[in-house]
Parts: structure tokens; C-alpha cells; sequence
């Protein structure tokens, strides 16, 4: 059943393991059951500091369901990656967007509404809509 | 008018130009940014020499568009997406003609300057490599050694500007009177240019 697809997400960070922690809260947070996939796509290929758009089309392949992959990045480097690879047209598997929302709480927002089987749009508005959480 | 051989050489030119400012690039680099800009262009532009040589592109858009997408993903860092869109775009711009006139050129860069603006969010003044992409383009349709001074120039007018993009842009007002890492490589992009057009007609 078509139905039964999730919509994945993909977290680009400047650093392996922030993207790592980031999608492992994500997914604790996302609760039990069956949880969207996801996955970290953070630094470069050897360990450093960066963007690797290898990573980054290796994870969007991974969690391409066909439900639309939601990407969300930190900043700089990883922003303009993930555009320059949408815009190629073919680096990315169909339904790839990058959701303009903050890293960690849009992750959480993102994986929880995925999870519980949101389409791409409502995966994205979720995401977004973590900006307007105010902390003071 | 120029072929896929002109092409070809403007970038190993290139590469051979960054290859050499690269330790320059980084100093300029360490105060206002994370000082991997001289070492990122100069993994990204040496793949792009490689990879010419592998597959000799026959057509000038073709040497562009597989030199661009070379630099977005070898290159790690911001400047890998912005000289990468801006080589794809003037290379998808000049299409699949063997030869293009130097007006035709100057055209279609426009067209990867405009996206590499667009792609950044960036502008004229806000202490990027726009700073001097957009004089250059501007002076291109002149002469490739007009363009060279312009790019020069519009590296060196970066100093007293504050920075509004990229992680030099947290620097607030700390970021006056440091030249801009982006401005300067790409001033180096229109040296080779011009290089490559003087060694063409000498």
C-alpha cells in the first residue's frame, strides 16, 4: 500500500556527530512504534568539518521511500549544498526539498510528524512551524 | 571565438593560480571565516583538472558544467555550491555550440553570476565573492583584461566593508578592514581568464 510510506528526512550538518545526536534525539523523541526513517548526513567524507553532497545524495537515497524526503540542514556550507543539488535536477531522488527550519527542534518536529504517517507538506509545515516555538 | 580548449585552459590556469595563492587565501580567510578556503578551492579545483583530463568535454558549456559540478562536491565548504552553481550556469547558458563568441561568454556568466547571487541570497557590497564577480561581468563585454582590473579591484574594495553574509557576518563590525577569502579567489578566476585569452593571442 502507497499508504503505508514515510516520508523520510535527511540532516545535513557542518559535523558527523551533531547530525548523528540530532537524528538519534529525533527518533527517541519520536516515541515507540514505527518510527520515519532518517538519516545523518554530517561533515565531510572523511570525518572533517563541511558539506559533502555525497553524503548528503547517499542519505537522501537511503531514506527515499517515495513519500518525499524532507531535508533540513544547520547552515552555511550545508544550506548551499542541498540547494545547488536540488537544482541539479538529478542529484536527488524525486520529492527531495529542503525545509527551511531550525536544526534540532525542526529534526524533532519533522521525524514526529513523519512518524505518525503526516505527508510531505505537513512534514514540512511542522518543521517550520518549530520557529515560532519562543524559549523566553 | 572560443572552443572547448580555451575553456580547458582558463581552469587549469585556474587551478594552477589557486594552487598557488591557496596558503594566501587561507591567511585571508583565518580572521573573518573558518581558514579553509585556500585548501578547499585547492582540493576542488585539482579534481576539476582531473576530471577534465579524463573525460576532454568537446564543447565549451560541457568543460563548464563538468568543471562546476566537480567543485560542489569535492569542494566541502560554501565556496564548493557557489563556484560550482556559477560554472554550471554560465556552462548551461552557452548550451552545446563547439565554439562561442567572447559576447556570447560574457552573457552567459552573467547568467552564473546572477545565480550564484541568487543561490547565496547575497548582493554587490555585502563583502562576497559578488564583489568582484559582478564588476568583472560587468567589464567583460570591454576586454578580458578590463575585466581582470575590475575583479582586482572589486576584491580590494571589500576591505572597509562590513560583512552581511556567510559566517563573517557574525563578525559584526570585527569584520572591517579584512579583504574578503571569496572576492580574492575569484579575482584570481578573471586573472587566468585573462591569461589564458593573452597566451591564445600571442
Amino acid at each position: 500500500m502507497g499508504d503505508d510510506k514515510l516520508v523520510g528526512i535527511v540532516l545535513v550538518s557542518h559535523s558527523g556527530p551533531v547530525a548523528e545526536s540530532v537524528a538519534a534525539l529525533a527518533t527517541g523523541l519520536a516515541g515507540g512504534g514505527t518510527t520515519a526513517p532518517v538519516a545523518a548526513a554530517g561533515g565531510t567524507e572523511d570525518g572533517g568539518l563541511g558539506t559533502s553532497s555525497e553524503l548528503i545524495a547517499a542519505a537522501a537515497a537511503k531514506v527515499d521511500g517515495g513519500a518525499g524526503i524532507a531535508i533540513l540542514t544547520d547552515l552555511g556550507s550545508a544550506v548551499l549544498t542541498v540547494k545547488a543539488l536540488i537544482a541539479e535536477g538529478d542529484e536527488l531522488p524525486e520529492g527531495a526539498r529542503l525545509v527551511d527550519a531550525p536544526f534540532v527542534e525542526g529534526a524533532v518536529a519533522a521525524v514526529v510528524a513523519a512518524s505518525a504517517g503526516a505527508d510531505i507538506a505537513a512534514v514540512e509545515a511542522a518543521a517550520v512551524e518549530a520557529y515560532s516555538y519562543r524559549k523566553v | 571565438m572560443l572552443d572547448a580548449a580555451f575553456f580547458r585552459h582558463w581552469l587549469t590556469s585556474a587551478a594552477a593560480l589557486v594552487d598557488r595563492e591557496a596558503q594566501r587565501l587561507t591567511e585571508l580567510d583565518s580572521p573573518i571565516g573558518d581558514a579553509d578556503h585556500g585548501s578547499n578551492l585547492q582540493r576542488g579545483f585539482a579534481a576539476v583538472v582531473a576530471t577534465l583530463e579524463k573525460d576532454a568535454p568537446a564543447t565549451p558549456g560541457a568543460v563548464l558544467t563538468l568543471a562546476g559540478r566537480q567543485l560542489i562536491s569535492t569542494v566541502g565548504g560554501a565556496s564548493g555550491p557557489l563556484y560550482g552553481t556559477l560554472l554550471r550556469r554560465t556552462g548551461k547558458a552557452l548550451g552545446d555550440a563547439p565554439e562561442v563568441s567572447e559576447q556570447e561568454f560574457a552573457d552567459a556568466l552573467r547568467a552564473g553570476v546572477d545565480a550564484v547571487s541568487a543561490l547565496g541570497g547575497a548582493a554587490h557590497g555585502d563583502k562576497t565573492m559578488l564583489d568582484a564577480l559582478v564588476p568583472a561581468v560587468d567589464a567583460l563585454s570591454e576586454s578580458f583584461d578590463a575585466a581582470r582590473a575590475a575583479a582586482d579591484e572589486g576584491a580590494l574594495a571589500t576591505t572597509p566593508l562590513q560583512a552581511r553574509k556567510g559566517r563573517a557576518s557574525y563578525l559584526g563590525e570585527r569584520s572591517i578592514g579584512h579583504q574578503d577569502p571569496g572576492a580574492t579567489s575569484s579575482a584570481l578566476l578573471f586573472d587566468a581568464l585573462a591569461q589564458t585569452a593573452e597566451a591564445g593571442r600571442g
